[in-house]
């Protein structure tokens, strides 16, 4: 693979002994600045949301814990006062998750089954299809707030979480149709003439060679709309109010209630709660994600 | 009769799994952009009025100041932020690409941020930036009394900080496909120019870039896209201020949809977005497919 090719390559063993060690911590050098300021905004927020609000008050962000407590976190997450309830973030963190989960399912469902038709079982002007697909994922939402808001009323979701489930699996198909019908053509043709050819139909091709060979497609389509669905805030913001919103609105409802006395620790905590489920995801699906990007993009 | 409507029905199957797709697909991309099309040319004010009322909203939006302010912030701002994150994604794909120790460690802290919500990233920055509580104050606390990092107050600045916060989110992305394409480049190809006497810098300058420009080119498209509908970042770390010196026009377009009661002319906004998509998107897939069909005629 291209990794081998480059094997032969090292370009910081090349030159003396001395050249090849200032190379070498310049590179480890920019390297750890970047990494600093990249991690820094996660390190702060951290530490923030376990120091005491006078603390903070007194002397900034940027400041190392004197005194740490678990207690933001169990506010943020069960008793902070927001929109008029007390329940914290807890409330919007379950709406994500209802609205996330089905929403994530649904679309990878139909992009795996789509992607298999538009690839093997190509028939005539499907390449228009495809492409009408593909086109509602760069369609701007704002194209698309009046419609949805008028269809969800018409239907009876409006200001409903089930309603945000229908916006984004339909607005993901076109994610993961893309994502799905680029992998299955690199499939060969021949294994799927071969099984034709001993009688085994649509569904049965799906079953038995199709989907034993999806597995690195779904897991970056599962990551891909999970992480996008969680992220999303306009639609959120547009088609749903009070208790019904996600976690995003909520978040920026916390620093929009200006009356009184900003809690920042408590709103720390809030936004770590808000970040985590994407994060873990990231972390532990990382090389899919990254394979998710470049056929997103590249393709 | 039964075996043959089924045997006749199995025949279409494909196409009938692809109906209700076709159908949801449809109603999204083309019901929905006429609609939005048709409102911003009718007389809809507050509720929709599908009565036709002409260009009147178009003009009436390019004449406001708001508007234009929000398109050129889109221009300095789109402009900077995808030459930033190249520039950014570049380097640090360059300084991964020196066979580092624990490369998938440095992989894995640049690119977190992408998985992070705009929401978020601008919340957390937001605070940082503050005079109050962030860097300024830090800065004084630690003896640098005159340190002066307003610039998220600043009218001037401000749009710089929205920048900064674009390239910290993206610049990940970006070296996560550089990186992908460095690993792609032919080694022979380093090898004969490392015998040649080049050096390092510019053997990446001159021949290991270059043979990688496709890549720039679809990480800029991409970006640019992310430039154009911009919105919760900047909701979440300036909500367009101070004053109107970091509205874009993605919250434009809300404000006048859902606070200022003029759908109309919201809905022209939402088309002047859609343009400047198409401005971007529509040379490169006419590119990309006249590519394609070079190759496969070179290949055939």
């Amino acid at each position: 693979m291209a990794e081998t090719a480059r094997q032969s390559f090292d370009p910081l063993a090349t030159g003396s002994r001395s050249r090849q060690l200032r190379a070498r911590t310049i590179v480890y050098a920019l390297l750890g600045f970047f990494a600093l300021l990249y991690l820094s905004p996660l390190l702060i927020i951290l530490m923030n949301s376990y120091r005491p609000l006078a603390e903070i008050v007194r002397e900034g962000f940027i400041s190392g814990p004197e005194t740490m407590s678990w207690r933001y976190w169990g506010e943020a997450w069960g008793s902070f006062c927001l929109g008029g309830s007390c329940e914290g973030v807890s409330r919007y963190f379950y709406n994500t998750l209802v609205m996330t989960v089905p929403a994530t399912i649904l679309s990878t469902a139909f992009g795996v089954v789509n992607g298999y038709v538009l690839s093997k079982w190509r028939f005539r002007h499907d390449t228009w299809v495809f492409g009408l697909i593909t086109l509602g994922v760069f369609l701007p939402a704002q194209m698309t707030l009046l419609p949805w808001a008028f269809v969800l009323g018409k239907i009876g979701l409006s200001n409903s979480l089930a309603g945000l489930v229908l916006v984004h699996t339909v607005q993901g198909i076109s994610f993961t149709t893309l994502f799905c019908r680029n992998y299955f053509v690199a499939v060969p043709d021949d294994l799927i003439k071969a099984a034709r050819i001993d009688g085994a139909g649509f569904w049965r091709i799906f079953r038995r060679i199709m989907l034993p060979l999806s597995p690195p497609i779904l897991i970056v389509c599962v990551i891909w709309q999970f992480t996008g669905i969680w992220n999303e805030f306009l639609y959120g913001a547009v088609l749903t109010s009070g208790a019904n919103q996600p976690i995003t609105s909520a978040i920026v409802a916390f620093s929009g209630s200006g009356t009184g006395e900003r809690h920042y620790n408590v709103e720390a905590a809030a936004v770590i709660f808000a970040a985590l489920p994407p994060l873990f995801i990231y972390l532990i699906g990382g090389k899919y994600f990254v394979r998710g990007l470049t056929s997103g993009a590249v393709k | 009769m039964q075996p043959l409507l089924g045997a006749r029905l199995s025949r279409w199957t494909p196409q009938l799994v692809l109906v209700p797709t076709l159908a949801a697909a449809f109603v999204y991309v083309v019901v929905f952009s006429v609609w939005t099309l048709w409102i911003s040319v009718s007389q809809s004010t507050l509720l929709p009025n599908m009565a036709y009322g002409g260009f009147g909203e178009y003009a009436a939006l390019w004449q406001s100041k708001r508007w234009i302010v929000s398109y050129q912030n889109l221009f300095l701002f789109g402009a900077l932020y995808v030459l930033g994150s190249l520039f950014v994604g570049t380097l640090l794909a360059i300084l991964i690409d020196q066979r580092v120790r624990f490369e998938s460690v440095w992989r894995t802290i640049f690119l977190y941020p992408l998985a992070i919500s705009f929401i978020v990233t601008g919340t957390v920055w937001r605070w940082i930036f503050h005079p109050q509580t962030g860097v300024e104050r830090a800065l004084s606390d630690m003896g640098w009394l005159s340190a002066n990092v307003d610039w998220i107050t600043d009218r001037d600045m401000a749009l710089y900080v929205v920048v900064f916060t674009g390239i910290w989110h993206a610049s990940g992305f970006a070296m996560a496909l550089i990186l992908a394409g460095l690993r792609s480049v032919d080694g022979d190809l380093i090898k004969a120019a490392q015998i040649d006497g080049a050096s390092m810098p510019r053997i990446y300058r001159c021949v290991v870039l270059p043979t990688i420009w496709p890549i720039f080119v679809a990480v800029t498209v991409v970006l640019l896209q992310f430039a154009i509908k911009t919105y919760d970042l900047v909701v979440a770390l300036t909500q367009g201020g101070p004053g109107v010196a970091t509205t874009v026009p993605a919250i434009v377009v809300y404000d006048l949809m859902f606070e200022r009661g003029q759908i109309a002319q919201g809905a022209a906004a939402a088309v002047m977005i859609l343009a400047a998509l198409a401005i971007v998107l529509v040379p490169y897939v006419v590119w990309t497919s006249w590519r394609d069909r070079k190759q496969g005629a070179a290949h055939g």
